[in-house]
């Protein structure tokens, strides 16, 4: 047999037929549904009569535009246009009768913190969803990707994808990682290297020692950031991490059902002698911890460095990186840990779960946040949010001075009332740092959960390093 | 769907890499349950003032451009969400046809499942289109699909590649679900043996 990558495993198990020009349906084995990018599917389905195929492997759950707030199960408690959305989805749910998580519920989320927590992601699947950071499962050895609203109507009608095969890029993180150095400066300094483009036609699969030593979470991080670099997912091949991960999760596989799925899971990595057709390396003790200056994931620099200038760049960067220095208001020359911020957020997809939690109160723990700053910790699901209540990490942020949130996608992207003031600079630990992004004028610093809880206790950017 | 065959229109040129898609349509547009309506706030944040008035330096905003059909941009066209509420606010306005020397993933299968032709072309050539679309609006470009090319408003000609299926599906303006729907036997029996093969899923 000729040998394979993990990604060509993957694919192989799930074409449901091909054409004669490769063009192939692939069978999707969980479809994740929120509320922003669904309702004109469920619509679509409506008018042409057409049912959700398979219910049971559908699963849905508000995020986007609830608020974080109490008192949110109350529709009047949201502003008109975000109660519609999240009511349709609530209608939509039980009239297809697809598994739904609502704003009540302690176990609603962000969706892509969901699907791991409840065991519906497991190694081997394919999962999609309307978003594009449903890269995130790819931690688990999924493949996993976002996809737009009318191939959302297409797999609820058909469970499966028009699709044609993606390319194989390997990228290895070598060796250990320095103290202080996260999954959020591995994904980040991997798009800095890439750019943004940089993985576009292509599926990453994450290896080496630097990403074997990470956690779940953290490869749940640096997976979550593919479509950053604008790969269709990120893999990390599974492990005794991962099965351990997903062992007694409520939707994960029990007794005999767990040994064959094991079976099977140990199968999944990319064969020695596999055929790559792109392999970036970086050595894990080069990573230092980084933050954004720009206004594009790419624009990635250490903590340590200064502000660029648009001279810096070449061809159509030179216009871009001037568009990114005005519009974030930075003087070239500028050490980054000089720049003042007004805002923290911590949360999102990216970095919501509980390990996020516990590095930012590992800084934060008996210091206060700057006078006049705004600072918030929005766990990425119910669960997340008890378990930090109940390690006292929430008491921690509390007396730091942070506002401690209901789980939502929040101010990642400011669909509900969390947003950034035009002019508002913010250190946040979401994964897009775009034009109006976090509120329209708002400016925005990506960087990891220890690097943002630094930057709330001295309000600038600031290097974690100097806080351990 | 709408098919697409040739077009002559107005290109808007808009030289900026990474265009993303909250650029394309901002957040608080994407709370519509409805497909229709979102070309009044395609570019939203860089076509009005903080007061809602038009920005006049901006492309879409100079009488030349009001009536564009074709957009001529940078590369990594689409970058960002996932959000087809871009390529629904892009034919709201009425584009139907983008020259870019590449796109983003997830945006450009967006663009064909609503009508819109996405060309690639390599950078010199969308350069030279570019050049051509700062002409305004007397210089028009003509987009043929069956024959895939561009022709600039001085008879330049450009040829452009296109998935095969992509290209037979946007001329016939077909449903994508009603496609695979005749393949249901297909879907059928591979949901039989993967039920076996893999129970717990």
């Amino acid at each position: 047999m000729s040998p394979k990558t993990l990604y060509d495993k993957i694919w192989d198990a799930h074409v449901a037929h091909e054409a004669d020009d490769g063009t192939c349906l692939l069978y999707i084995d969980r479809h994740l549904v929120h509320e922003v990018t669904s309702p004109q599917a469920f619509e679509g389905l409506r008018m042409t009569g057409r049912k959700v195929r398979a219910p049971e492997k559908t699963i849905a759950v508000p995020d986007h535009n609830v608020p974080t707030t109490p008192g949110r199960e109350d529709p009047s408690n949201m502003t008109e246009d975000s109660a519609i959305q999240v009511a349709a989805l609530d209608t939509n749910a039980k009239d297809f009768g697809i598994h739904y998580y609502p704003v009540s519920d302690i176990r609603q989320g962000i969706v892509h913190i969901v699907g791991p927590e409840q065991g519906w992601t497991l190694p081997g699947m394919t999962v999609v969803c309307g978003d594009s950071h449903t890269a995130t499962h790819g931690a688990f050895g999924a493949l996993a990707h976002g996809i737009g609203t009318s191939e959302v109507e297409h797999v609820l009608a058909t469970q499966t994808l028009i699709q044609k095969k993606s390319k194989n890029m390997k990228v290895e993180i070598t060796g250990k990682l320095r103290p202080g150095v996260t999954a959020k400066d591995i994904t980040l300094s991997v798009i800095g290297a890439t750019g943004t483009a940089g993985g576009t036609g292509y599926v990453i699969e994450y290896c080496g020692e630097a990403i074997r030593d990470l956690s779940m979470e953290g490869r749940m991080t640096v997976c979550n950031m593919a479509i950053e670099g604008g790969a269709r997912a990120g893999l990390i091949a599974p492990d005794e991490k991962t099965f351990e991960y997903c062992k007694g999760r409520p939707h994960a596989p029990k007794g005999a059902q767990w040994e064959a799925a094991m079976d099977w899971w140990k199968t999944l990595f990319s064969d020695d002698d596999a055929v790559w057709d792109e392999i970036i390396t970086l050595k894990g003790e080069d990573i230092a911890p980084v933050v954004t200056w720009g206004t594009s994931p790419e624009d990635v620099l250490p903590i340590t460095a200064a502000v660029p200038a648009a001279d810096d760049f070449e061809g159509g960067k030179i216009g871009a990186a001037q568009r990114s220095l005005d519009y974030m208001g930075l003087t070239p020359g500028t050490p980054l840990s000089d720049v003042e911020i007004d805002t923290v957020f911590i949360g999102s997809c990216t970095n919501g779960r509980i390990e996020d939690l516990r590095a930012a109160a590992a800084i934060l723990k008996g210091k206060k946040k700057k006078d006049g700053l705004r600072a918030m910790v929005v766990p990425g699901s119910g669960l997340v949010r008890a378990q930090a209540e109940e390690e006292g990490l929430a008491d921690i942020f509390k007396e730091a001075g942070f506002e401690w949130r209901l789980a939502g996608c929040s101010m990642c992207l400011a669909m509900n009332p969390d947003q950034l003031q035009p002019g508002e600079r913010c250190a946040a630990t979401s994964n897009r740092n775009f034009e109006g992004r976090q509120g329209r004028g708002g400016r925005t610093h990506l960087m990891s959960p220890a690097m943002a809880a630094a930057a709330a206790i001295t309000g600038k950017l600031t290097d974690v390093r100097e806080m351990m | 769907m709408d098919k697409f065959n040739t077009l002559t229109g107005i290109a808007a040129p808009m030289p900026l890499i990474n265009v993303d898609t909250d650029m394309i349509i901002p957040k608080q547009f994407l709370k519509t349950i409805k497909r229709s309506g979102l070309g009044v706030n395609l570019f939203d944040e860089m076509r009005y003032d903080d007061d809602g008035k038009e920005i006049p330096d901006f492309v879409l905003n100079k009488d030349a451009y009001r009536e564009a059909e074709i957009l001529v941009a940078g590369d990594n066209f689409g970058c960002g969400s996932s959000r087809e509420h871009a390529p629904w606010a892009i034919k709201d306005f009425g584009i139907r046809c983008i020259i870019a020397p590449s796109y983003a993933d997830i945006f450009y299968n967006n663009c064909f499942k609503n009508g819109i032709l996405p060309i690639a072309l390599p950078q010199e050539q969308v350069d030279l289109l570019m050049k051509d679309a700062e002409k305004g609006s007397n210089a028009r470009m003509i987009i043929d699909l069956d024959a895939q090319t561009v022709t600039s408003s001085d008879g330049e000609v450009f040829s452009f590649d296109l998935d095969p299926f992509k290209k037979h599906c946007l001329m016939n303006g077909l449903d994508d679900i009603g496609l695979t729907m005749e393949k249901a036997a297909a879907i059928d029996s591979f949901e039989t043996a993967a039920s076996q093969a893999r129970p717990w899923v």
